[in-house]
């Protein structure tokens, strides 16, 4: 138990130390986020937009009978 | 070389990669927290806050290192036409405007406390804050217009003529008087850090490393998957 | 096939002409980017008026003087001149003799009166076992450079834990 408070001390510095640990893991975290969810968004969209693309061009073929 | 750079083989090959750089990610972070947080040694000087080190030097090598990544690719496009060499340059910029942004910040937690200050107008630091405007610069050049190809291109010189300030920043240290300290690791007699800090560090680098390459590849695919999205619409509207 | 070449061309001349651009800008501005001066650039500028500026040195080994207060006394020496500081406020951490330091202020019959004063370190990073070790084995003066720009001047008096 002591030890951890030494530790989150930091000598003194730990309201230094955490803070640049935590701005970096937020910031890395946060891009890698967005740029995963990004392109699974794009994904999704292309997917749907690839079968009503698919979807258009099997119409007029089966309708023109 | 084209062979991996036409944009539906970098989708394949890319995918497979994709979970070998993540788990790397993870396993390098991992170990390099683990070593820089707990296992490391204080500094004689500057006791338990030379820990900043650890994230504020990686990040401002990657900031570098992504600049030079970006510009290249982006004269790769600029010159060749390679539309994979643009994705990769666009690509680039937000990570590295990241890696700017972290070594910024981190630099200021360390130096209130061992400088007295969170900031100075010395060289080394203002040429790292002109770096981060670069990156700002070019993204939003690069989205400024209509043609993805134009604003490709404008961005690309943008991203060469900044080129100028890489090695101003590097050699800041060594060419005039600045607050900030000359470099540790790359110079000229061998690094000045002992090995129980230097390999910590190079741990966090090369976990920096991993999660650039990673989170460019979803970025380049996330781009490549855009420009099909682009084709396809333009398909549904004129064909 | 040609457009490429031209296009090649024009951007390494670009680069080229940049690149020369930037160094004659660099060479051009020189000391005027400096943070701060030395004491003998201080020595060599002649009267300064009532000019604020930067003067950086390592601190000179037993120059510091506690007055009343938080009022400190140092020299800042760049080992060929030195330059007496008087201070009154909260030092940095790395305040230390034999260390770097940065002084803004005004320059008052010969006595650099500091309104603030930050401290550099040096490039050099060890455990603190290390640095005591090496001060014993009396090996110090090969570690880093900034002990070679100290002039293998005596350890720093309280530079470790």
């Amino acid at each position: 138990m002591e030890s951890l408070v030494t530790f989150v001390e930091m000598g003194g510095y730990g309201r230094f130390v955490w803070p640049a640990f935590a701005v970096t893991a937020l910031v890395l975290a946060g891009l890698l986020v967005q740029s995963l969810r990004t392109l699974k968004g794009r994904e999704a969209q292309l997917s749907l937009l690839q079968g009503s693309l698919d979807r258009a061009r099997r119409r007029p073929a089966g309708a023109g009978r | 070389m084209t062979r991996f750079a036409n944009p539906n083989r970098f989708l394949r090959w890319s995918g497979r990669l994709l979970p070998w750089l993540a788990a790397a990610t993870i396993l390098l972070f991992g170990v390099g927290l683990y070593l820089a947080l707990i296992a490391s040694p204080p500094d004689y000087q500057q006791g338990e806050s030379v820990r900043i080190m650890y994230v504020h030097v990686p990040a401002a090598w990657m900031a570098l290192f992504c600049y030079v990544a970006m510009a290249g690719a982006a004269a790769v496009g600029l010159i060749w036409r390679h539309p994979l060499a643009d994705i990769v340059a666009k690509a680039s910029a937000p990570i590295g405007a990241a890696f700017t942004l972290l070594a910024l910040v981190t630099g200021a937690l360390w130096g209130k406390p061992m400088w007295g200050t969170w900031w100075v107008w010395d060289a080394r630091l203002t040429s790292v804050l002109v770096l981060f405007f670069l990156y700002l610069g070019y993204i939003a050049l690069n989205s400024a217009f209509d043609d993805p190809g134009r604003g490709a291109r404008a961005s690309a010189i943008l991203a060469l003529v900044g080129l100028v300030n890489v090695p101003i920043i590097k050699f800041s240290v060594d060419w005039w008087y600045t607050l900030h300290q000359p470099a540790s690791v790359i110079r000229a007699g061998g690094p000045a850090i002992h090995p129980s800090m230097l390999w910590p560090l190079l741990l966090m680098a090369a976990a920096f490393t991993c999660y650039y390459l990673w989170v460019l590849a979803v970025r380049v695919r996330g781009e490549i998957v855009a420009h099909k999205i682009r084709a396809l619409r333009l398909r549904q509207a004129y064909g | 096939m040609k457009r490429k070449h031209k296009r090649l061309t024009f951007v390494a001349v670009g680069l080229g002409l940049l690149g020369l651009a930037a160094a004659l800008f660099v060479s051009a501005i020189g000391d005027s980017v400096a943070f701060f001066h030395s004491p003998s650039d201080l020595a060599n500028q002649g009267d300064l008026g009532d000019r604020r500026i930067r003067v950086g040195g390592l601190v000179e080994e037993g120059s510091i003087e506690r007055g009343h207060g938080t009022e400190v006394r140092f020299r800042v020496t760049d080992l060929a001149r030195s330059v007496p500081v008087v201070y009154v406020g909260i030092l940095p951490d790395l305040f230390r003799e034999g260390q770097g330091v940065v002084a803004q202020g005004r320059l008052r019959g010969g006595v650099f009166v500091a309104e603030e004063v930050l401290a550099r370190h040096d490039e050099t990073y060890m455990p603190p076992e290390v640095a005591e070790a090496l001060k014993q084995a009396g090996t110090w003066q090969h570690m880093g450079q900034h002990m070679e720009a100290a002039g293998a001047a005596s350890m720093p008096a309280d530079g470790y834990q």
